[in-house]
This record gives C-alpha cells, structure tokens and sequence, in this order.
C-alpha cells in the first residue's frame, strides 16, 4: 500500500508548485493543477476506501487496522518515539473519502466562484497545504504526528479565513480563529505531553499496565487533549472563532468550516475513543454535558442571525454538539451495549460533512447572485435560481432529519444513543434537532420564498440573480446526490466502535418522535415566514425583545471574551507582567550592556596600539606575580 | 679594596653612566655612540673574567658590526639630522617609578638569594678548549646550536634583503 | 677578587636603564638600542654566572656567545624593518606605527 504516499504528497507538490511558481502562470493554469492533484488523490482515496472495505476482516470480524508505512523520525527511548506513518484503518478510511471528496467538489467550485479574483493561484496553493495537512491529520499512526498536522491545519485554516487580506474583517477573524484554536491547542500540547510520558508511547494504543499505574493522570491527559479538541471544533465556550471566520472566501467555509477542519475534535476524540471509554469514561461524559449545551447554544443562536452564513456556522456549531454527544453518551466499547454512540456519530460526521458543505455552496452560490450575505437582501430567489433552491432544500430536509435524506438515518442514531444513555439526555437533543429543522427552514423560506429581493426597501436595483455558472451547480449536484443516498450506506458495517459489523436497526419510537418534531417545526418555520409577510415572527420579536437581542449578539459571549481578556488577563496579569519585563529584565540587561559598554570604553585606551605602553603592563603585571612569590 | 675591584669599580661607572645617558640622550647618533661605549665596557666585563674570546667576540660583532649598523640606519632615516625629542613627563614619570621598582625588586631578589659557593679560578680559558667544545658532538658541546645559528644568520640575511629591498 | 654581586648589580642596573628607554623613547631607533642594553646586561649574566658558579663548564659562557649572534641577527631583521617603515611613512617616530595595515 506504499501509493498512499501519494495522497500526502500530491497535495503538498500542488502547494509548492502553486505556491513557489503560481504567479508566473495564468490562473486557470494553476487551478487546473490544484484540482487535477486533488481529484488523483480523491481517486486514491476511493480506491483505498473500496480495496480496505472488500478486503477480508480479521478472525474477530474486525477490519485489521494497517500501518501502510512508517518511518520512525524522533526516536526518543525503545518505545518512546515521533513516527511518521499512514494509518488505514476505517474511521481515517472514511475520513479520506469525506475530506477528498469535500475537497474536491470546493476545488471545481472555486473555479466559478473565485473567477477573475485577485490571488487565484495563491488560493489554490492554500487549499492544496490545507487539504494535505487534513488528510495528514487522520491518517496519523500517533498523536504527535496529528498534533503536527493539526498545527498545519490550524495554519492553513488562517492562511484561508485571511484571504482577503486588505479587508480588516477577514484579518480580525483570521487571528481570531487562530488564537483561539492555538490557545486551545496549548491543551492538546500538554495532554499529549502528559500522555506520552505516563503512557510511555504516542501510538495509540498503550501498554495496559502504563494506564493503569499512571492513575488519575490519564484522564486528566485526555481531558486536556480534548480541549485541543473543543478548540477547533468550536465547543462552547471555545467557538467564537467559528462565526468570525465566515469572513473568508464561502468554498473556504464549505471546506474548512463544515466538512474537514472542525470535526478534527470528533475525530480526535474518536481516535482515542477507547481510552476514553476505557479510562475516562467521566471525562466523555463531561463532553457530553459541553456537547449538548454548545448544540443547544448555537441552535438558538441560529434563530435568530440575519447573515446567511452565520446562520450556517452555528448550525454547524451545533451539529458538531451533536456528534460530540454522541460520542459521549458512550458507554462501552461494544456497540450493542452503549457504544452506539461511536457508530452514530461517525456516520453523522460523514453526512454531515456531505449536506453541509452543499448548504455552503449552495450560500456561496446565492451570495455570489446577490452580492450580499444578508436574508434583508434576499426573498423570492426560487424562481432566479432554480438548481441552488433544488439542491439547498435536499440540505435543509437532510439537516432537518426527514426520511429519506443522509441526515435523518445518522441524526436518528444518536438520537437512539442519547436515549440509551438517559432518557433526559434524548429529549434534550431531539429537541435541539427540532430547533435545527426550525432555523434551516427560516433560512431557507428567508431566501427562496417571502418577499421578493426587488420589493424590498433596501434593494440594490444593480443586482440580477442569475444561475450560476457550471462549476459551481456541478458540485452542488454531486453533493445532493450523495445527501440523497448517504443515508442506505451500510455504515454500522463499516465503522463501529469495537469494528464487528453492526447491523443499523431504526428504532421506531425514536424515528417517529424525530420525524414528528422536526415535521412540525419544519411547519411552524412555514406559518411564520413562507409568506410575504411575518406578522408572528415579528410580533415574537417584539414580545421577546431583550432574548431576541441577545440571541442576535451571540448572548453576548464575544463581549464576554473580551472583558475577559481585555480587562482582567491584560490588566491583571499581563500589566504586571510588562511592568516586570520593562522595569527589572529589560533594566536588567540594560545594565549589563551599559556596564560592557562602560568598561569597554575603559579598557579601549589601553588597546592602543602603542607597544610601549603594553609593555609597562607587561613589566607591572610580573613584578606583581614576583611579589606574590617572593613574600 | 684590590686593584680588580678598583677596575671593575671604573668600568661599572663607565658602563652605568653611558647606559643612562644612551637612554637619555635626545640626539639618536650620540645614544649609539653611548651605546658603543657601553658594548666595550661590556667587553672590558668579560676581559676581567678572563673570557678573553667572549670579548673579542663582543668587540667583534657588536662594537665592530652592529653598531655600524646602527649608525647606518641613523644616517639613512634621519635625513633632518638628528631631531630632538620632546618627551611627555607622565610617560617618563611612569617609566622610571617602574623601572624603579622593577630595578628594587630585582636587587632585593639577587642579593637575597643564596647562590651556590661562588669561586673565582684565574686562568685564561684555552682557545682550543673552546674550539673542540663548540664543534664537538658530545654532550656539553654545541656543534647543533652552532649549525642552528648559522642558519638563522643566512634567514636574516635573505629576510633583511628581502624587507628592505626596494619594491 | 671582585664578588659576584658587585657584577650582578651592574648588569640588573643596565639591564633597567635599558627597559627605561624602552618604555620612554619615541625613535624607533633609540627604543632598538635599549634593547640591545638588555640583552647585553643579560649576556653578562650568562658569562659571570659560568665563571663564579660553574667554572669548569663552558654552558653560560657559549649561551652569551650564541646569543650575540642572535641579537646580531634580531638587530639586522629590525633594521631593514624600520628602513620599510621609514620608506612608507617617511619617519620612524612609534607614535606613527600603531596601526598594524599601513
């Protein structure tokens, strides 16, 4: 299996090619090159994913997990060392296939959508870095080679959310995307550090008796991994980076900001899914706590936003809430026993990552006819943009949870999970799902239906929306077939958390509880904003007026940050920090370069030249030493 | 007081006056020729101690061929005469108080210490002596150190041609 | 006789007045004749040191003859030295002389 060296490679070339000699060929030219290497390693993929599903299971019926290579690049001691490998196994399978795919589809969507862009081959060479750090990351065969990727990932992710370069906004949330997911990762940092060295190893899978004598300290580790985690999958309270970073190009935000780079912390968590639940079945379950009140946070958040691809992003906050609960809802290993929540959240991540992407194409698409990220700007678009509205509402029904769309199959099985966990844990979250099927079908009503954009008073009598071009409906197609049909694919065969095949079996009462809550939300988003006018969702507003203002400000947890930071982290410690550094360690060493200054000055009028005056010195300095011996 | 003291008494003095006034002196022709008194009183030394072919030697070479040299040299860099020197009173303050010390220091030294049973046999040293112990090869003779020399003399002189030549 | 201190003191006297000029001329010229009062004071020491203490060798004795050959060749390589010298700077004071590339 040494070709999937190709599928690390391949990516990286295309970055070095794009980024060392793109400005001297013409745009299409590199973008043609990004995606060809792109779509060799997709097919790579594809094929990796085929050849490793129909390949034979182990005597358990477990699929074997294959290092494909590995070189062992920092060795430390006999078992502690940095590899550096490529793991197969099926949930780093299936990751490939999920980021290629996405990957691929954003790739040929950029070609219609970054058309005539100023930057086009440096845009390509970042997404070919991200896309190579991406697929470095999962299939890394230990947690320091993801710890280096995901570091990539993060810089890549900042190179991307900062595109637009001269636009404040896009450099604000670049930064603020990256220190947030640094900060966070300073946790991944330690955890690891911690990991390797009770557990003696960074692969993962340790020795048994290390965990055990490490004690409390492997829990602790794990927690701190998946702050890293929370960090770049936007959990409350670390998400506030997520929204800000919608300021980069919209394919930008399909890749990075639904499909790939924030479902690094599930995936992390999934990786180390059996410690967790071997070691820290506390610490899951915290997650799972975290998870919910992030999924409904950003659910309600997403109520009441007015920008198209806020509303995503915190739909996607929120969904990623829903695959970390199922996580961590996880009791066992075994998936007949309270370990469906792997299954279901790895099959969610999947779908997920399909409709997801294609509600952001399908936004880009629409921002791009409308030149406005605003719902006030829009209204009545069906008509202008038949195969958008199409393709956008096979996401909307998958993301709602209605049969027979990707969404409701993998929504269903943590909804089952929650259930299996505690009955309250359920409810919540399927009263969160019907929150999500309520604020998809706002946005969705928002756009297509309601009051036409040219009847509205703040229309822009420049704007004509129009279909767009073929490389942007193309992907938005490919990604609304697989939407339709991802929800048949034996997934439970393929992954689940001990790696027996596991036959999805839908529970009744569960499915139809789901379907009921998201049918009649999907109805109430109908009665209050499908007409042209909205009298109830207006007079909710109204009624609600403070609740509904702080939903609009996030409930005020930017603010939050910032006083957090600005007023007691700057004022209390890093004041004081400064003053020491300018006062005493500057003063510090102020002095000394004063003092060798000083004495240099001194010492120079003897450095004369004069031999003279040398030989005095001489002369003093051994009628001194005769002294000493003499007396 | 016998009569070698007296004579070493004069020729110390005479050494000791033309040493200081060859330092001191501000024309650079006159401290050669001082120093050219020096070298005979020196000369004067070994002839006392009966090292008769030491002084010739010293006559020789340095009366004889040195301080030609320097005379030479004197004639070839001075072409204003020989000026005379303004020199500052610090430097001379600080040279002679270390000079001073260095010279009580020394003294104290060399009259302190406690040589071996100093003995004093007259007797001319024997010419042949000399010539076998300088050309012999057994221990206590020089044939090595003399060939050294010769060989140090024909590098200062190819060096000597070399530096001065006119380029 | 004359006792060996007596010729000690001469030569240690010679030998300072020679380290005196070293440290107060400015010629160039006048400093190369200090320098052969002290090896000139040291050369008696060589000699007086063999005659009082060793008299049946001949070790101080060929030292002062050795070394007179040296300084005889010293003072040949310095001259031609300060003749360059005086070539390119046209004067031959050491206050002229410290800087090491001409």
């Amino acid at each position: 299996m040494e070709y999937t060296i190709l599928i690390l490679l391949l990516p990286f070339l295309s970055f070095l090619v794009l980024g060392l000699a793109g400005m001297y060929m013409k745009s299409k030219v590199a973008g043609i090159i990004g995606t060809i290497s792109l779509a060799t390693v997709a097919c790579l993929s594809y094929y990796t994913a085929f050849s490793y599903f129909t390949g034979a299971r182990n005597a358990e019926g477990v699929y074997p997990t294959i290092t494909a290579w590995n070189f062992n690049w920092l060795p430390f001691s006999s078992n502690l060392s940095i590899d550096f490998g490529f793991m197969i196994d099926p949930i780093s399978v299936m990751m490939l296939v999920v980021i290629s795919t996405v990957s691929l589809m954003v790739h040929i969507y950029s070609f219609g959508y970054m058309h005539g862009e100023k930057g086009f081959q440096r845009y390509y060479a970042f997404l070919s870095l991200f896309t190579m750090s991406m697929l470095g990351l999962v299939v890394a065969t230990n947690i320091f080679q993801m710890y280096i990727f995901w570091e990539l990932v993060g810089v890549s992710s900042y190179l991307l959310i900062g595109f637009y370069y001269t636009k404040d906004a896009a450099i604000a949330a670049s930064k603020k995307a990256f220190i947030v997911t640094r900060f966070a990762d300073l946790g991944f940092l330690i955890g690891i550090l911690i990991y390797g060295y009770y557990a003696g190893t960074f692969s993962f899978t340790p020795q048994v008796n290390a965990l055990i004598n490490a004690g409390f300290l492997i829990p602790l580790a794990l927690g701190l991994m998946f702050i890293g985690g929370a960090g770049k999958s936007a959990m409350f309270p670390l998400h506030i980076w997520l929204p800000d970073a919608m300021e980069g190009p919209t394919p930008v935000s399909a890749l990075i900001h639904a499909a790939t780079m924030v479902v690094a912390g599930v995936y992390l968590v999934a990786r180390m899914f059996p410690l967790y639940v071997g070691y820290a079945p506390d610490v899951l379950h915290w997650i799972a706590y975290i998870a919910a009140f992030t999924a409904f946070y950003a659910a309600s958040v997403a109520c009441v936003q007015s920008d198209i691809k806020r509303v995503l992003a915190f739909s996607t906050i929120s969904q990623i809430g829903f695959m970390m609960v199922a996580l961590g809802v996880c009791t066992s290993i075994n998936p007949h026993e309270g370990g469906l929540g792997y299954m279901a959240s790895m099959f969610h991540l999947f779908t997920h990552a399909m409709f997801k992407a294609l509600l952001f194409l399908g936004a880009g698409c629409i921002i791009h006819a409308v030149h406005t990220n605003e719902m006030s700007g829009m209204g009545g678009l069906r008509k202008h943009m038949p195969i958008t509205h199409i393709t956008f509402l096979i996401g909307c029904l998958a993301i709602a949870g209605i049969w027979p769309f990707s969404g409701f199959f993998s929504k269903d099985e943590i909804l089952t999970a929650c259930f299996e966990f505690s009955p309250v844990m359920g409810y919540i979250m399927t009263a969160i799902a019907g929150m999500t099927a309520f604020y998809m079908f706002r946005l969705y009503y928002g756009i297509f239906w309601g009051t036409p954009y040219n009847k509205k008073p703040n229309y822009n009598p420049n704007v004509h929306p129009h279909e767009c071009s073929l490389s942007m409906t193309i992907p938005l197609m490919v990604l609304a077939g697989i939407t339709c049909v991802a929800g048949f694919i034996p997934f439970g065969h393929l992954v689940s958390s001990n790696g027996e095949a596991y036959t999805i079996h839908l529970d009744t009462t569960v499915m139809i509880t789901s379907l009921c809550v998201a049918i009649t939300s999907i109805l109430i988003a109908t009665w209050m904003y499908a007409g042209d006018k909205q009298p109830v969702a207006a007079m909710l507003a109204k009624q609600f007026k403070g609740l509904h203002k702080a939903a609009y400000n996030r409930f005020y947890l930017d603010e939050i940050w910032i006083f957090i930071t600005k007023k007691i982290i700057f004022r209390c410690i890093s004041t004081p920090i400064a003053w020491f550094d300018r006062h005493v360690i500057d003063q510090f060493f102020n002095f000394t370069a004063w003092g060798t200054n000083a004495a240099g000055e001194e010492i120079r009028g003897m450095q004369s030249g004069n031999v003279q005056q040398y030989c005095m010195w001489f002369l003093a300095g051994s009628l001194i030493l005769t002294l000493i011996l003499i007396l | 007081m016998t009569l070698q003291i007296i004579v070493f008494i004069v020729i110390a003095l005479f050494i000791g006056v033309c040493s200081v006034l060859s330092v001191t002196t501000s024309r650079i022709l006159r401290a050669a020729t001082y120093l050219l008194f020096v070298l005979f009183g020196t000369a004067a030394i070994y002839f006392q101690l009966n090292y008769a072919f030491l002084g010739a030697v010293q006559l020789l070479i340095y009366a004889g061929g040195i301080t030609v040299l320097y005379v030479f040299s004197i004639l070839l860099t001075s072409a204003q005469g020989d000026k005379a020197e303004k020199l500052k009173n610090s430097k001379v303050a600080a040279g002679f108080l270390s000079t001073l010390a260095g010279l009580g220091i020394c003294l104290f030294v060399i009259l302190k210490n406690d040589f071996i049973e100093p003995s004093f046999q007259p007797g001319e040293l024997d010419v042949k002596t000399i010539g076998y112990t300088l050309m012999g090869m057994e221990k206590y003779q020089y044939v090595l150190p003399f060939e050294v020399i010769s060989i140090l003399l024909l590098a200062c002189i190819v060096g000597g041609v070399m530096i001065a030549r006119k380029r | 006789m004359v006792p060996m201190e007596y010729y000690l003191i001469l030569s240690t006297f010679m030998m300072f007045v020679g380290i005196y000029g070293f440290f107060t001329r400015k010629n160039i010229l006048a400093i190369l004749i200090s320098v052969e009062l002290i090896l000139n004071s040291v050369d008696i020491n060589f000699a007086v040191f063999n005659r009082f203490l060793f008299p049946d060798k001949l070790e101080g004795h060929f030292f002062a003859l050795f070394a007179i050959g040296v300084s005889a060749a010293e003072t040949a390589v310095a001259i031609a030295i300060i003749i360059n010298i005086y070539r390119n700077i046209r004067n031959i004071q050491i206050k002229n002389i410290n800087e090491m590339k001409g």
